[in-house]
């Protein structure tokens, strides 16, 4: 099963290297990461979606929460949560292109953020299937780059994850 | 207000931690702080021959007395000759800090000559690691280093020390921090009551009861607690290859080793318990056997530090995080105040069972009139030394025959590596042992073929006079490895003989030492006790033992607890 896990992490050289040296170290996969810091500036905040078995889950957070620069973390995906990612595409419009690839921006929630006469750049946030929809829609053959951040989460309500 | 360098600052902090002892080997980006070693006589400074055997010797000294080790080396392959060492430490859970030079800071990236990322390259195989930035920062490292390597699970911590941040011109106010605090490492300090609770009503319970304790009570110092605990409930007790120790071996509620070169009755007691309390142990695959086939009637308590160690690889119905001693103390309070007791009636024929079990195998071997026996030296070892000395294997059939015959009662006193399997870790880490414990018998059990691989330190423990005695199991083969190819692959032997194997006895008196050759069985006992009665001397014993032997029992590869070869023809 897919998984968001938000990580609070002492923000210190060496520390990304050693969540990242985790996953490949123990065989764990990573879908997506996520890092930068918080309000707090001795702080980041990384998120990091993965896949797996509820047994390999319950390891990854385990071993996770073992590195000495993990202050706190939570998998989000135990509870609601709001995840959102961002998108920057570049398309190849031209012609009869250009209206056709504006409504698809228009219908989920786009916005055209550069232009030329032969290339719109798009920005899409949302969550993940969100923005591989938009790919599907305005389809592949068109899409000249991609450039994702990968996903970023809270949880709802009055939750929240500090120290 | 006083003030130091940094080369000054770290043996000051050194010598505030109370370290006695440190291990190493110089070289130019460590060359400021081998200064500073030399300006005082507070730590005493071992020269080894080889890295490794430096961090293997700290090593000796951690699992020996229960407190961290200390290495000191330089840049580059000063740094990356410590690695074997560390991750033999790190998969033991052995408490460690080892002080890594590296190029001054400016270099830093730029490769310079004698760098390496040690950060990057230790980071899989150490508790923490950390560098130093600011020269006024050492002190606070150290604790913190000290603090992190023997707390909660131990482990290695290395320090990264760029040359600069100990330059002998730049001085800094020197105080050497009380306490570290660190929000984002807060060890448990005890169990849960709630699953502590639950468990001893289980434990009461239970009708075919086992505990299996692992080196996490050893390290945990909880053997007392242990030991008290399964004598009020009169349970068997079988304990891990790195738990020998934690309970006395002689004693009838001890079933001995479990797992691949387990005993029978160990192995078959926990095949067909109903309950199983596991204490500061792993559930390593060289325990379980096939997982999938653990166990299946058994409920299962955990007790561990560490919680990613429990439900790892077999699931725990009564999971306990906390330290073991604490955890361990509570049960016992439970146990003494419960109002119910376990069922004697069950208890008795469970037992009833378990000596069957014990009579059937008894860890027999058979006996030549001419060939020397390797179990039959490690017995009579264990027989002349009354069970007392400190024992530092290496690895391979030896070490198995030695945790399997040499009769422990008491804990830190047989020392190996368990996790990593490091050939060349005994005489290093018997030389640990022996520095600190000089009035102690110290043996190291090995093979021709581990000696080799750190022989060198023959040269130390002359410069030191460290009386080891090393007694070399001399199958003239890479014995496990060997056995392994008859087993599995027709008993074709690739690369599994050693061919030319160098006159020990010529070897050792050329580094100043006393060699003895026994291969003849009736001068094994009055020559052993020759070896033994030169207490100031290091004896090297190069005894020929069978070259044909196989250890046995030995778990059937993919099968269930219980399915076992006990010798070369009989598999139950
Ligand atoms: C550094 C290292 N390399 C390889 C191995 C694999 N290995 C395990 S046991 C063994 C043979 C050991 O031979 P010896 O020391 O003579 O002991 P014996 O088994 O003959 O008693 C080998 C090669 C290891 N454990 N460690
Ligand atoms: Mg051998």
């Amino acid at each position: 099963m897919r998984r968001i896990i938000s990580v609070l992490l002492e923000n210190e050289p060496g520390a990304l290297s050693r969540v990242v040296g985790l996953f490949s170290q123990r065989n764990y996969n990573i879908e997506t990461l996520t890092v930068a810091p918080t309000e707090d500036e001795t702080l980041s905040r990384l998120t990091v979606t993965t896949t797996g078995s509820d047994k390999v889950i319950e390891q990854i957070t385990k071993q996770l929460n073992k590195l000495i620069e993990v202050v706190k973390l939570v998998d989000l995906t135990e509870g609601s949560h709001i995840e959102r990612e961002l998108m920057l595409v570049k398309l190849k419009a031209t012609g009869s292109q250009r209206a056709e690839i504006k409504r698809t921006v228009d219908i989920f929630r786009g916005q055209i953020v550069d232009v030329t006469s032969s290339v719109y750049t798009v920005q899409l946030a949302g969550n993940s299937e969100k923005l591989d929809g938009f790919i599907q829609a305005v389809g592949t053959s068109g899409v000249l780059e991609v450039v994702r951040t990968g996903v970023s989460g809270i949880a709802r309500g009055e939750k929240v994850l500090s120290l | 207000m006083e003030l130091l360098s940094g080369a000054d600052m770290l043996i000051r902090s050194l010598q505030d931690e109370g370290i006695e002892n440190i291990y190493g080997y110089p070289g130019g980006a460590a060359l400021h702080i081998y200064d500073a070693l030399f300006r005082q006589d507070k730590v005493k400074h071992i020269l080894v021959r080889h890295e490794q055997a430096a961090v293997h010797m700290a090593d000796g000294y951690a699992r020996a007395t229960g407190k961290p080790g200390t290495v000191l080396v330089t840049s580059g392959p000063g740094a990356t000759n410590t690695i074997t060492g560390i991750a033999t430490a790190f998969m033991d859970s052995i408490p460690m800090v080892v002080l890594c030079g590296q190029v001054a800071s400016s270099l830093i990236g730029e490769d310079a000559f004698q760098e390496t990322d040690m950060i990057g390259v230790s980071r899989p195989v150490v508790k923490h690691n950390l560098s130093v930035r600011h020269p006024q920062d050492i002190p606070e490292i150290i604790r913190k280093a000290y603090y992190i390597a023997s707390t909660g699970r131990p482990g290695p911590v290395v320090v990264d020390i760029p040359k600069d941040m100990t330059s002998p011109n730049e001085r800094y106010e020197y105080v050497y921090p009380k306490k570290v605090k660190l929000r984002s490492y807060n060890p448990a300090i005890r169990g849960h009551a709630g699953q502590i609770k639950k468990a001893v009503d289980m434990m009461l319970a239970a009708r075919r009861p086992v505990i299996y304790a692992g080196g996490g009570v050893i390290l945990g110092k909880a053997t007392e607690q242990l030991t008290e605990l399964t004598r009020l409930l009169g349970y068997p007790l079988t304990n891990t290859l790195m738990g020998i120790g934690c309970y006395p071996c002689s004693d009838k509620q001890h079933l001995g080793w479990l797992g691949m070169h387990g005993t029978y009755e160990a192995n078959m007691a926990m095949h067909h318990s109903d309950l199983i309390l596991a204490v500061g142990a792993r559930f390593d695959d060289r325990v379980t056997n096939a997982t999938e086939k653990f166990c299946p009637g058994a409920r299962i308590i955990h007790i561990d530090i560490d919680p990613a160690s429990i439900s790892k690889t077999v699931e725990a119905d009564v999971p306990i995080v906390g330290p073991v001693d604490a955890v361990l103390k509570e049960m016992l309070s439970l146990v003494k105040s419960a109002k119910t007791e376990p069922d004697a009636e069950a208890l008795a024929s469970w037992w009833k069972q378990i000596d069957e079990w014990r009579a059937f195998h008894g860890m027999r071997y058979e006996t030549s009139p001419e060939v020397i026996k390797p179990q039959e030296v490690v017995e009579m070892l264990s027989r002349l030394t009354k069970g007392e000395a400190f024992v530092a294997s290496d690895v391979g059939q030896h070490q198995m025959f030695a945790a399997q015959y040499y009769k422990f009662d008491r804990p830190n006193r047989w020392i190996n590596s368990g996790g990593l399997g490091t050939m060349g870790f005994g005489f290093p880490a018997a030389m640990g042992v022996k520095l600190t414990h000089p009035d102690d018998e110290v043996l190291c059990i090995t093979g021709e073929g581990s000696i080799q691989m750190n022989i060198q330190e023959l040269s130390t423990c002359k410069q030191y006079d460290i009386p080891v005695k090393i007694i070399n199991l001399n199958n003239q083969a890479l014995g496990m490895v060997k056995q392994w190819q008859d087993m599995n692959y027709e008993s074709r032997h690739s690369q599994s003989y050693m061919e030319s194997l160098p006159d020990f006895i010529k070897l050792v008196e050329a580094y100043g030492h006393v060699g003895m050759r026994i291969d003849r069985k009736e001068d094994l006992e009055p020559k052993l006790k020759e070896a033994l009665a030169m207490k100031d001397k290091l004896v090297f014993i190069d005894i020929y033992v069978d070259r044909f032997e196989h250890v046995y029992p030995m778990q059937v590869a993919r099968g269930s607890m219980k399915d076992m070869w006990l010798s070369k023809t009989e598999r139950v």
